[in-house]
């Protein structure tokens, strides 16, 4: 079997088992965990596909930022146990969430039959500037808008947290 | 000169070359050099543990005008070894509300990002066990992770003092690796390059250190704070948090997070020698030797650190991160790309 293949399998059974334990462990905690894991093995699948800009920005943001506040976030809110139950309002609605992530695979599944994927052998060495010229270049007011998103969303988040003075 | 300077690639070409001879295809050469990597690799971390554990006390007792561990072998040199198989015959304690299974791999996974990032630094001229294109990034999103097994070591715990530790230690280090990553970016600016090994040669003719000197600075504050060192040491805090987020630790599992502690040191060294201080450049030695020099000074520079400042309040800290460090490197980086922009 060749490495990368090998690599992938490996990978994927590593994804699939932490992301069923996203969803299946009882403490919020061991789930946050088991996404962080997760994230991990999706960057190891852009490494298996020679992406590395994008493995390395993927373990930067997801595992090592966007997860850390999450169990952050956990770890400062929930009290005691920190079981599944009590911390997810929307536990409950089985049925609805069923139906709703069947339409959402069912449309998934739809969509990535009906592309015509293109399949290249070739390294893509200047992927990282690509990128950089497709960002700086060509769609630099969208990405000045997130950056704008963005900081009206933290400067939204403060105003909660710390409540505002009046006539201050 | 040229054998001495090229002596670990001269032995990797001739492991290669044996294997080869053995009859053993491309693939299982791969693996097994792979192997060999990962073993020399964490064979340094080992040694760099061992040595600095005692170089630390050794320094210490110097600033502080006392002999420091002077007992076993000559100078007192062999108390590390010593102190090792005491802590390997401790009982290991694991209280009994900890969450076992997080407890315990935190003390695994704590090793994971120093020995990641050891992977790509280039400890002399093509002496790098994985020369990436995108060296420097590779470092940050490695690095980035050292605060996952903290929180499970913390948190894993069920304790409160270990809780707070955590706290701390979270926010110190999200906060702090902003300005150290704008730190690096102002040397990328001027390499323009991400590849390690490139960034060190572009330094032949003059350090980053002198074209740098405020990211200098920035890096070094921000990698102190990155490794948890006095005078940010405050996830641990001796004083006021028993031992913070190793409090519920013992014996070799302790252990574990004080070498996990040298490594992470060494690697931030390595790190600051390779981006800042010329990496592997030097004059009359081989270029592995002059790395070690000094890597191992700026370890000592860390020290040295340690040993001289009080520890600093935690709303100090996280004010000084966002109110001083980030708008300086950003600044920093305006400077110097509009000097860079304004020379071309």
């Amino acid at each position: 079997m060749e490495l990368s293949s090998l690599a992938f399998w490996i990978l994927a059974t590593m994804i699939i088992i932490s992301g069923l334990g996203v969803v299946f462990l009882k403490n919020i905690v061991h789930s946050a965990l088991a996404l962080i894991a997760t994230f991990i093995g999706a960057a190891g699948i852009y490494l298996t596909l020679h992406s590395e800009f994008l493995a390395a920005i993927q373990v930067l943001i997801y595992a090592g930022a966007i997860a850390i506040l999450i169990v952050f976030g956990i770890m400062l809110i929930t009290k005691g146990e920190g079981k599944m139950g009590e911390t997810n309002l929307f536990g409950k609605y089985k049925i609805s969430a069923g139906i709703v992530v069947l339409i959402m695979v069912s449309l998934v599944s739809y969509l990535v039959l009906q592309t015509p994927w293109q399949i290249t052998t070739e390294l893509n060495e200047s992927l990282m500037s690509d990128i950089a010229k497709l960002i700086f270049y060509d769609h630099v007011v969208a990405f000045e808008l997130a950056g704008v998103l963005l900081t009206v969303a933290m400067i939204g988040a403060i105003m909660i947290a710390r409540g505002v003075k009046k006539n201050g | 000169m040229e054998f001495l300077n090229n002596i670990f690639v001269y032995i990797a070409q001739w492991l290669r070359g044996f294997l080869a001879f053995l009859g053993f295809t491309g693939f299982w050469i791969e693996m097994f050099m792979a192997v060999v990597y990962l073993a020399t690799i964490l064979g340094i971390c080992t040694l760099v543990a061992l040595f600095y554990v005692l170089w630390e006390r050794k320094l210490a007792g110097y600033i502080q005008y006392r002999p420091g561990p002077n007992r076993l072998g000559p100078k007192g040199w062999f108390q590390t070894i010593a102190d090792a198989i005491k802590l390997l015959t401790k009982e290991d304690v694991v209280p009994k509300e900890a969450d076992k299974v997080v407890h315990f791999l935190a003390t695994l996974f704590i090793f994971v990002p120093p020995v990641l990032a050891l992977g790509v630094i280039p400890f002399g001229q093509g002496m790098a066990a994985l020369d990436l294109n995108l060296g420097v990034f590779y470092l940050l999103a490695v690095t980035s992770l050292s605060t996952v097994p903290i929180f499970m070591a913390g948190w894993g715990s069920n304790n409160k003092y270990s809780l707070i530790g955590t706290m701390r230690a979270v926010a110190q280090m999200v906060s702090y690796e902003v300005p150290l990553i704008f730190s690096m970016l102002g040397v990328v600016l001027l390499a323009g390059t991400l590849q390690l090994s490139e960034i060190v040669e572009s330094q032949s003719t003059v350090w980053y250190v002198f074209l740098q000197p405020v990211a200098f600075i920035i890096f070094l504050i921000c990698a102190t704070a990155e490794t948890n060192r006095a005078p940010f040491d405050l996830p641990e805090g001796e004083s006021e948090l028993t031992a913070g987020i190793y409090t519920e630790y013992s014996g070799m599992k302790w252990a574990l997070f004080f070498l996990a502690e040298y490594c992470n040191i060494f690697v931030v060294s390595a790190i600051g020698v390779t981006l800042f201080l010329g990496g592997w450049s030097g004059p009359f030695l081989p270029g592995w030797v002059w790395f070690i020099l000094k890597t191992h000074l700026l370890f000592s520079f860390f020290i040295w650190i340690r040993w001289t400042f009080p520890r600093i309040r935690i709303d100090h800290l996280m004010s000084f991160s966002w109110k001083v460090l980030v708008p300086l490197s950003i600044a920093n980086i305006m400077v110097t790309s509009l000097i860079f922009y304004l020379v071309q």
